[in-house]
């Protein structure tokens, strides 16, 4: 044992001296032979069991994606990047990493939850955190005054994962935002279009989308007596109405951060009110509330967005909810959160929200950060959860039995007999050739059995099936695997017979 | 793709000193770029790409493969020593206090770790995703430190080489989807450059080395070659000499039986295993049509340690401009091989799964592609909008809101400028230079009469149509075009 430890110690220092002779560039027949002598080594120490001395895994908080969880996947992307596309949105990537003093500064507490790439000698970077800064940086980079774009792709938080809660540290964010100057809450109104076109094509349920506004909050919050300085840390209290009761977010406000119980009493008869535009005009009345330009700033744009709502024919999908306030600093003005709505068990109960699956809002300021001489660029946009999105729909498949294809294979190309792999070989390609999407099992003689079996297991609806006597009357038996019904058509007929079956346009696209 | 002529030799020439332009320096505004050797894609980028890795992903399926994806990470203990030489050039994440964890290198090793952790042992599967290297940019020009990489790997104890065959096949349909000119497919075999080495009396501790001097061969002269192997790597002379007699030879299927006879090689076990391996092969390639495509090349080397057996590489050739030119290579479009050993690595028990796969290097070709366009001129669209909601009059806003809503929500894509009171003008400009080929125009008297007009762009022609037919007639124009 002792003399393995010795050898295991000597191949660790050679291969130590490999890598900083690399390192230097020492050439190539020092290095050659310094190689030889370690792979000596290597070769004396002999089979380790022990060498498996990591346990396979993904790193914590990311997962792999199954063929089936890629088919579900690319279900929901369709839905949403046709929705984007139905709205003019042209499409733009970033990279994965950004230089570190991109991100600095832009996600408050969050900045914490940032995964750093190690120096390795060269520029300081980290990994994406969303895809909005990206999005701003890009805007000032190539000085653009107005785009209207989606970006799907992954971001990155060193969060606490909850896995079963579709939160994880590695997840898909789908994107969508308009930038420039344009006449007001018109693009935003089209956000709330979008959000709402999405969540009912995917048809994963009922659905609200909550609306506020960063002025109203703010207004609200000086007008009930909350000091300037507590605005952000009693805000992200509010922010928990949807998950705990008011009773104890006001023992937070109160008796953690040492908020007047007076005041929070004020808060507490607004921010437990929701309702439509009625609620708008309502506040625009209130004596409070209408006394501070801010929110009332807030108040006139949501009312102009109703109206927009209305014509848009969603506004019944909307609720003006003075408690949702949202984590992130950038917004400054509307901001949105689309929840799932369970469908009440009894006549009368209330809808209880089942956490959100989209969000958005209005954040004027964020390119000016970016940009050398502080320019503005207002932009708003939304954000699509879709790894929630992305359970629901699978267990919903799961739970209808209904079977997901992981492949689009339309034709299995077998053979009845031995010695026909040629034959096979030589048809698949054929098909292949003209399109049409096809497979073979990569045996020289399978039985007849199991090629029928592997088409039942993944779905593939036809076999050709090529046999002796049929190669000599020039005919492939075509078969159906769910009628089991078998034609025999003219081997110069069989793409336009399969290509008819399976609904496919004759020309090769 | 339009099928566009390929270039004469001098913007060719143009054509590779812009391709082998550095990537963006330092700036000096304020600004800060995004980090060295990576880069945003522009819509106008995003569509070409869409285009290409939709014609490649639409060929991996045709094949029956199976979508899937991995963490953009690893446990870094996952990617250590699976890359040889180039394990220097992996990318690192902090230690922050967890896991140690580098951005993953290519999408093999991921797969093999997938294959050992679910236990799979057989799958056919298709991987679209980015990988990421320190290339130094200086040493490097023109690579990017992130790049698109779509795979395409069977794995699976199978009848020997029709596996490896559908990976030739399917190189050859995507290169002529691509339509990129001409290409060749150079096909070679592990054992073989091993037998071959052996035989010449290369002694085994140089042979990675020998091995990667010979990879150069596509892009250096042999005599530079055979100068770097003896002066710098100690080989003897008269060895690579021998070396040389061999690398020199390409050919088809004539060339594996002539390696038969070969009175050295033919004493080699490993090379007779890799020659039988390859006759099989062009048999198979022949019944699927593109063994003339397919080149045994001797001097085929392949940088990654991890292959077995058959290796290949595909090149796009120039067309020769005056009869007896040799065909000039521009590099290397997509290459794969088969790996029997690297799951092995990751099973708790050493339990092997034999794959053999492919990678499309799609950023090349997306430079190319790019690089078409710009020297012809050729303009994309990069919205799909059909129809855009316009209006010649003010305070019209609330009709156009209302009937882009009727649109959207029949699946037309549509667009309004986001003002309150748009000039005409400005809204049929707008169409103009995002490509939009209808407008639907609202305005007083149409109002009154119940009526919108539908107009094409690019004729000019206007027709009323009543508001309630509006979404079939324009159903049925765009059908039509």
């Amino acid at each position: 044992m002792a003399e393995r430890a010795a050898l295991e110690e000597l191949v660790k220092l050679q291969g130590e001296r490999v890598r900083g002779l690399k390192q230097q560039k020492a050439s190539a027949e020092l290095i050659e032979e310094e190689v030889a002598k370690l792979l000596k080594l290597k070769a004396q120490l002999g089979p380790d069991e022990s060498k498996q001395k990591f346990v396979l895994k993904t790193p914590k908080g990311t997962r792999d994606y199954s063929p089936r969880q890629m088919a579900v996947r690319e279900k929901v992307f369709d839905i949403i990047i046709r929705c984007f596309k139905r709205h003019g949105a042209e499409v733009i990537d970033t990279p994965v990493f950004e230089l570190k003093e991109t991100l600095t500064g832009k996600y408050g507490e969050d900045s914490k939850l940032i995964y750093d790439l190690k120096d390795q000698g060269g520029e300081l970077l980290s990994l994406r955190y969303d895809l909005t800064v990206p999005f701003a940086r890009y805007l000032a980079m190539n000085k653009l005054n107005n785009i209207k774009r989606y970006h799907i792709a992954k971001v990155y938080r060193r969060d606490n994962p909850a896995m079963t809660r579709g939160r994880y540290r590695e997840f898909y964010q789908c994107d969508f935002d308009i930038a420039g100057n344009f006449d007001p809450m018109i693009p935003d109104a089209e956000c709330l279009k979008i959000m709402c076109e999405i969540l009912s094509s995917l048809q994963i349920g009922d659905f609200l989308v909550k609306v506020n506004d960063r002025r109203i909050l703010d207004g609200m919050f000086a007008i009930c007596g909350v000091p300037d300085s507590k605005f952000r840390t009693i805000c992200s209290s509010v922010d928990k109405l949807d998950k705990v009761s008011w009773e104890e977010v006001k023992n937070e406000m109160v008796g953690e951060k040492g908020l007047a119980p007076e005041v929070a009493d004020r808060i507490g008869d607004y921010v437990q009110q929701h309702g439509g535009v009625s609620l708008v005009e309502q506040l625009l009345q209130d004596p409070k509330l209408s006394q501070n330009k801010q929110a009332l700033e807030g108040l006139r744009d949501l009312k102009l967005l109703f109206e927009y709502l209305a014509l848009f024919g969603i506004d019944d999908k909307i609720s003006f909810d003075l408690s949702l306030a949202r984590g992130l600093d950038y917004y400054t003005g509307v901001i949105y959160e689309a929840v799932l709505l369970q469908t009440p068990a009894q006549a009368g109960e209330e809808p209880l929200g089942v956490g959100s699956v989209a969000a958005g809002g209005r954040y004027d300021g964020l390119v000016g950060m970016f940009d050398p001489k502080g320019r503005k660029v207002p932009c708003v946009g939304l954000s699509i959860g879709v790894e929630r999105i992305f359970s629901i729909v699978e267990q919903r498949l799961e739970a209808l039995e209904e079977k997901v294809r992981t492949t689009e294979t339309q034709v299995l190309v077998a053979s009845a007999q031995k010695k026909l792999l040629e034959e096979r070989l030589k048809l698949v390609s054929e098909l292949w050739d003209a399109g049409i999407k096809a497979e073979l099992l990569y045996k020289k003689n399978p039985k007849l059995l199991n090629q029928l079996q592997y088409c039942e297991e993944a779905g593939i609806p036809l076999v050709a099936i090529i046999g002796e006597q049929e190669l000599k009357d020039g005919v492939i038996k075509l078969r159906s695997v769910t009628s089991r019904e078998e034609v025999d058509v003219r081997r110069e007929d069989l793409v336009e017979e399969i290509k008819r079956r399976t609904g496919q346009p004759l020309c090769v696209c | 793709m339009p099928q566009l002529g390929l270039l004469p030799r001098r913007a060719w020439a143009a054509l590779l000193s812009q391709l082998l332009r550095p990537p963006c320096a330092s700036c000096t505004r304020a600004v800060r770029c995004h980090s060295q050797g990576t880069r945003d894609l522009s819509p106008q980028q995003m569509v070409v790409r869409e285009k290409i890795l939709d014609l490649v992903v639409s060929c991996f399926k045709r094949h029956g493969a199976k979508g899937m994806d991995t963490p953009a990470f690893e446990l870094k203990e996952m990617l250590t020593e699976k890359y040889g030489e180039d394990s220097g050039l992996m990318y690192d994440l902090k230690d922050q206090g967890g896991e140690l964890l580098s951005l993953r290198y290519d999408l093999t090793v991921p797969f093999a770790r997938y294959l050992a952790m679910n236990k799979v042992k057989k799958m056919k599967r298709y991987h679209v995703g980015k990988v990421w290297r320190r290339e130094s940019p200086t040493i490097v020009q023109g690579r990017y430190r992130e790049f698109c990489q779509c795979d395409f790997d069977i794995a699976g104890q199978f009848d020997p080489m029709i596996p490896d065959a559908e990976c030739l096949k399917i190189m050859c349909e995507i290169l002529n989807g691509l339509q990129l000119g001409d290409f060749l497919i150079k096909v070679n075999d592990r054992r073989i450059v091993d037998g071959m080495f052996a035989v010449c009396g290369v002694p085994e501790s140089k042979f990675r080395t020998i091995c990667s001097s010979i990879d150069k061969l596509d892009k250096m002269a042999w005599k530079d070659v055979r100068h770097e192997m003896v002066a710098k790597k100690g080989l003897a002379p008269e060895v690579a000499d021998r070396i040389g007699d061999y690398v020199r030879c390409h050919g088809g299927e004539s060339l594996v039986k002539q390696m038969f006879q070969d009175p050295r090689l033919s004493q080699n076990k490993q090379a007779l295993e890799g020659l039988g391996d390859l006759k099989l092969l062009f048999e198979y390639l022949t019944l699927f049509g593109i063994a003339k495509k397919i080149s045994f090349d001797l001097s085929l080397a392949r940088g990654l340690d991890y292959y077995t057996g058959v290796i290949y590489e595909a090149v796009l050739l120039h067309t020769p401009t005056q009869a007896g030119e040799e065909p000039l290579s521009v590099g290397s479009v997509a290459a794969g091989g088969r790996y029997d050993g690297l799951v092995g690595m990751f099973d708790p028990k050493g339990h092997k799964v034999p794959c053999v796969g492919l990678s499309i290097g799609v950023e090349r070709i997306f430079n190319i592609v790019e690089q078409r366009m710009k020297t012809f001129g050729e303009k994309v669209r990069t919205t799909e909008t059909q129809v855009l909601v316009a209006t010649p009059h003010k305070n019209f806003l609330h009709e156009r809101l209302k009937l882009i809503a009727e649109l959207w929500d029949a699946g037309i894509k549509a667009e309004m400028l986001y003002k309150n009171n748009p000039k005409l003008l400005t809204q049929l400009h707008y169409c103009e230079s995002t490509g939009i080929p209808l407008v639907v125009i609202v305005g007083e008297q149409e109002l009154k009469e119940g009526v919108v007009k539908i107009r094409s762009v690019a004729s000019r022609e206007e027709v009323a149509i009543k508001r309630e037919n509006l979404v079939a007639e324009i159903q049925k124009r765009l059908s039509e075009s």
